[in-house]
């Protein structure tokens, strides 16, 4: 995709340099072999800094919410407090669980963390700046996501502890209704756009976001998206697996040091990831506010590079979680069960229907006002 | 050569698993290294550009059939424990299952190698043509095994709603 503005700021400046300057001088093999170990490195970084600042925020906004504090005391404002953390996480020892099945009890994390990684390597953080871009990408990122819940139940089991193993079994049974409402919402943005590609989702939605585009039935899966979405990080008000007061903390209660950050990384870095997917879908990605016919305005706003406006639309979506988080108490596991199969489900299965008679009928934001949108 | 290493890597995995799901002691165990013969065989549609396939093998057997393994055997009284080993007789049976199933499947691949080589040129299906195969009516387009497979599966759900049921 080309803007027609001039970006100075862009990354991809900076990434095709790099692809034409390393293959002025290396055969087409190295300089792949090359790329691939930085695309690696680079989102493995981004992966662990992303967690960083994500944890640190969570815990100041979350401070604000209940009036208090936060962390103030390391560095300014308690700014290095997640990196005094992350240090302290890994100088602890791991802890070997008596009468457990080893294997798995070390396996497990890596799954949740291998999940979460695959799919993070294909959202796209800005122009030109995603890993992957299948053709295929909606489909790809509910199948890879969906792995996670493997580690949680293998973890719950190898650690031979009663509380580890419901909170695993909840947490299971969770997940995998969620999973079902948060494809079909996706699903029905899919009938919209009239494709699974990222790439090509993003710049259909140059003028008008998905959202606005089908109306209605946009907003109902926007919004079920975000609970289905919510629920699926295990987060409150849908915490039961760790319900902190009735099972320590769930299906990670016996897991120290490096592999319980496995899964604290894993669980900030999903609550990220159902953001940036929402953004991606719903939200026009990393595309700036564009408006037919207003040049000058539009000029200004190319002038942002891409992945400011994706972190920014994300990061609102993420305090929308917080708040969401802070604000609602924890639904019993009965209600949460009815919530998704008997009001999600339904009113979703509907809801794709009525999407793709908006479709047929040309009843979009875009059919409507060609001119405009 | 990077997709001939990538290959045999996934080979050995499949391989190696494989043997290991089927002797593994623990039932919870098998259920592991089935996992990661699913997953190395998605590996292999990937390697052949079939991201479709690969997208729905992890989605359908890795992410669904799996879980509902694990929390099957989670579910069942002391998935931990050591299997017994089964009496002679059944071994023998099962080992000639093994070499019929084999023998099927080696005949099946034999003669159709191929058409696999000619047909795997063409990769990288985009959705609308899956889906305009899947849902047309004419010729190498698939409607009715399609929704045959449908009512299988709603004969199957009804059964189990009916099984579960209480009185």
């Amino acid at each position: 995709m080309i803007l027609n503005y001039s970006q100075p700021l862009e990354i991809t400046n900076l990434t095709s340099w790099l692809d034409t300057t390393l293959r002025s001088s290396m055969s087409e093999f190295w300089v792949l072999l090359i790329e691939f170990v930085l695309v690696g490195v680079v989102l493995l970084a981004a992966y662990a800094v992303i967690a960083l600042i994500l944890i640190y925020a969570e815990r100041k906004i979350t401070a604000f919410f209940q009036a208090r504090y936060g962390p103030n005391r390391v560095g300014k404002w308690g700014l290095l407090q997640s990196v005094a953390d992350m240090i302290k996480i890994l100088l602890k020892e791991i802890i070997k669980i008596n009468r457990s099945d080893r294997f798995l009890f070390f396996a497990a994390p890596v799954f949740m963390i291998v999940a979460s990684m695959l799919t993070f390597g294909a959202i796209p953080f800005g122009k030109g700046l995603n890993a992957i871009d299948f053709n295929i990408g909606v489909l790809y990122v509910t199948a890879v996501s969906s792995l996670g819940i493997i580690g949680v139940l293998l973890a719950g089991w190898s650690s031979n502890n009663k509380y580890s193993m419901i909170g695993a079994m909840r947490s299971g049974a969770q997940f995998v209704s969620y999973e079902l409402s948060a494809g079909f919402a996706l699903m029905t943005i899919v009938v919209l756009a009239g494709t699974m590609q990222f790439s090509t989702m993003i710049e259909g939605q140059r003028y008008c976001w998905n959202l606005f585009n089908g109306h209605i039935s946009s907003m109902i899966a926007f919004i079920i998206y975000l609970i289905s979405g919510h629920a699926e990080t295990n987060r409150g008000p849908f915490d039961l697996p760790e319900a902190e007061s009735e099972l320590t903390a769930g299906y990670h209660t016996e897991y120290s040091g490096l592999q319980f950050g496995f899964y604290y990384l894993a669980e900030y870095l999903n609550m990220f990831i159902i953001a940036s997917i929402a953004t991606t879908v719903f939200l026009g990605g990393y595309m700036p506010i564009q408006v037919h016919g207003w040049d000058a305005f539009n000029g200004i706003m190319a002038m942002i590079p891409t992945y400011v406006w994706f972190f920014g639309k994300t990061a609102v979506l993420i305090f929308l979680s917080l708040w969401v988080r802070w604000s609602f108490p924890r639904l019993r596991i009965d209600q949460l069960l009815n919530l998704e199969w008997k009001y999600l489900l339904p009113i979703n299965l509907v809801n794709i229907v009525l999407m793709v008679i908006l479709v047929l009928t040309g009843l979009t934001l875009t059919d409507l006002f060609p001119g405009l949108f | 050569m990077a997709q001939q290493i990538i290959f045999f890597v996934l080979a050995a995995i499949i391989a190696i698993f494989s043997i290991l799901a089927v002797t593994a002691k623990q039932i919870i165990r098998s259920a592991t290294y089935l996992l990661f013969v699913l997953l190395a065989t998605a590996g292999l549609y990937l390697l052949l550009g079939y991201n479709y396939l690969f997208a729905v093998q992890i989605a359908v057997y890795a992410g669904g059939v799996m879980v509902l393994f694990i929390f099957a055997i989670l579910l069942t009284n002391r998935p931990g424990e050591n299997v017994k080993t089964e009496l002679a007789v059944r071994r023998v049976a099962a080992g000639a299952t093994a070499l019929v199933g084999l023998a099927f499947c080696g005949h099946v691949i034999y003669w159709n190698i191929k058409k696999v080589s000619e047909l795997a040129v063409q990769a990288d299906i985009t959705p609308q043509q899956l889906g305009h195969s899947m849902l047309g009516t004419d010729k190498y387009q698939y409607l009715l095994p399609f929704e045959v497979i449908s009512i299988l599966l709603l004969a199957c759900i009804v059964g189990a709603i009916m099984i579960a049921r209480k009185r």
